[in-house]
């Protein structure tokens, strides 16, 4: 399983990489923004994309929405961990076609169980 | 600029403002157009002498509101202290400690991490073995091996146990960080009121020249860009807002009322 985490911040990535790494998943990268990312997604065999929203260069919403655009990305799941938690926000994420959205402060509990579902869905 | 001088300046502006409109009447009722037309360009240079007495006094108040601010103005040297500069190496300084910390912090949990996972499988492997010695199910030479593992495995503990301890001093050293960026953040604040405040003053002295001079502003209608339409705006501080969800489950809620 090869994920991809992206954040501007790096404290950020690093807590996710580590909370990734407990629950068994240690073959991680990691991009800063989505400039960064999406070239990496469409290069690599990424199995699953953790990304925050807010980040300079491409959000993370825009990121997402490339994703959805790209013929070989399209079925890619994405969780989004962010600090944005307008209603709005979350419905236009998920019109987008997020897979999972987690609002930042979040808990390793919360992670876990975002990502179990996503991957029981997934594959179910 | 005071309310009274302002109003003692429109006061004389009106006076004479009547005094050319009667004189223009009366030269008219007295056959005398050309006398009234001429009088037109005096009321010109009373509207322009008025325009020009505002501009005046707005530039000097622009000047003070600059000064205030403690902004550099153009062609000042930039290695001039500024209060605007001054802010964002606070705020640099803040993302600076908050970042040192953060990594100070997992660098330390990094460290302890293998310290207690070894602790805890040691202990682990030796209760496997000091439950068969319970059972009196252990030879003699394992026993002496066992007695020899735990001497080792007590010695080491107390080692380690010492090493995790000073690394929880410190992780806790490293929340300083909450003090230091708290006070920087407190006259970031400050500053930030300071500089509203004075925004609002200069709002209300140009929306005064405006009205002297009758300039009218074509707003243009605020333009909704449609992909840009959803903005990311970084956590939420409030907790009174309807918009905004306060938790996870809140979260989850909404998901779920849209079929996830």
């Amino acid at each position: 399983m090869k994920i991809l985490i992206v954040d501007d911040f790096s404290t950020m990535r690093r807590i996710v990489k580590n909370l990734l790494r407990d629950l068994g998943f240690t073959n991680t990268q990691e991009a800063d923004d989505g400039l960064t990312a999406l070239p990496m997604l469409q290069n690599g065999d990424f199995d699953f994309l953790v990304t925050d929203w807010n980040m300079p260069g491409m959000t993370g919403i825009d990121l997402l929405k490339k994703v959805r655009e790209d013929e070989r990305l399209r079925t890619l799941p994405v969780l989004m961990v962010t600090a944005e938690a307008k209603r709005e926000q979350i419905v236009t994420a998920a019109q987008a076609g997020v897979n999972g959205y987690v609002v930042k402060p979040f808990t390793a509990a919360v992670l876990k169980e975002k990502i179990e579902k996503i991957f029981e869905r997934v594959e179910g | 600029m005071s309310d009274i001088n302002q109003s003692t300046i429109d006061q004389e502006i009106s006076s004479e403002i009547r005094t050319l409109a009667e004189n223009m009447l009366l030269e008219l009722e007295q056959g005398h157009p050309e006398n009234a037309v001429a009088l037109v360009s005096d009321l010109n240079q009373v509207r322009e002498e008025t325009l020009y007495r505002e501009i005046g006094k707005l530039t000097r108040a622009l000047h003070e509101a600059i000064k205030n601010l403690k902004v550099s103005p153009s062609g000042v040297a930039p290695d001039v202290e500024s209060g605007m500069n001054g802010t964002m190496d606070k705020l640099a300084y803040v993302l600076h400690m908050t970042d040192r910390s953060a990594n100070r912090t997992m660098d330390l949990v990094d460290e302890g991490m293998p310290i207690v996972s070894d602790i805890h499988d040691r202990a682990e492997e030796l209760s496997g073995r000091w439950k068969k010695l319970l059972q009196k199910d252990l030879k003699p030479d394992e026993f002496r091996t066992l007695t020899k593992d735990i001497d080792t495995y007590l010695e080491d503990n107390i080692e380690k146990t010492t090493q995790i301890k000073n690394e929880f001093s410190e992780i806790l050293l490293a929340q300083d960080f909450q003090d230091l960026t708290g006070q920087v953040i407190h006259k970031v604040i400050d500053l930030v009121r300071d500089v509203e405040k004075r925004l609002v003053s200069l709002v209300a002295m140009a929306g005064h020249v405006d009205r002297i001079t009758g300039i009218q502003h074509h707003h243009e209608e605020d333009i909704v860009d449609e992909d840009h339409k959803i903005r990311a705006e970084g956590p939420h501080t409030g907790t009174d807002k309807t918009d905004v969800v306060s938790n996870q489950d809140d979260v989850d809620d909404l998901l779920s009322s849209l079929g996830f």
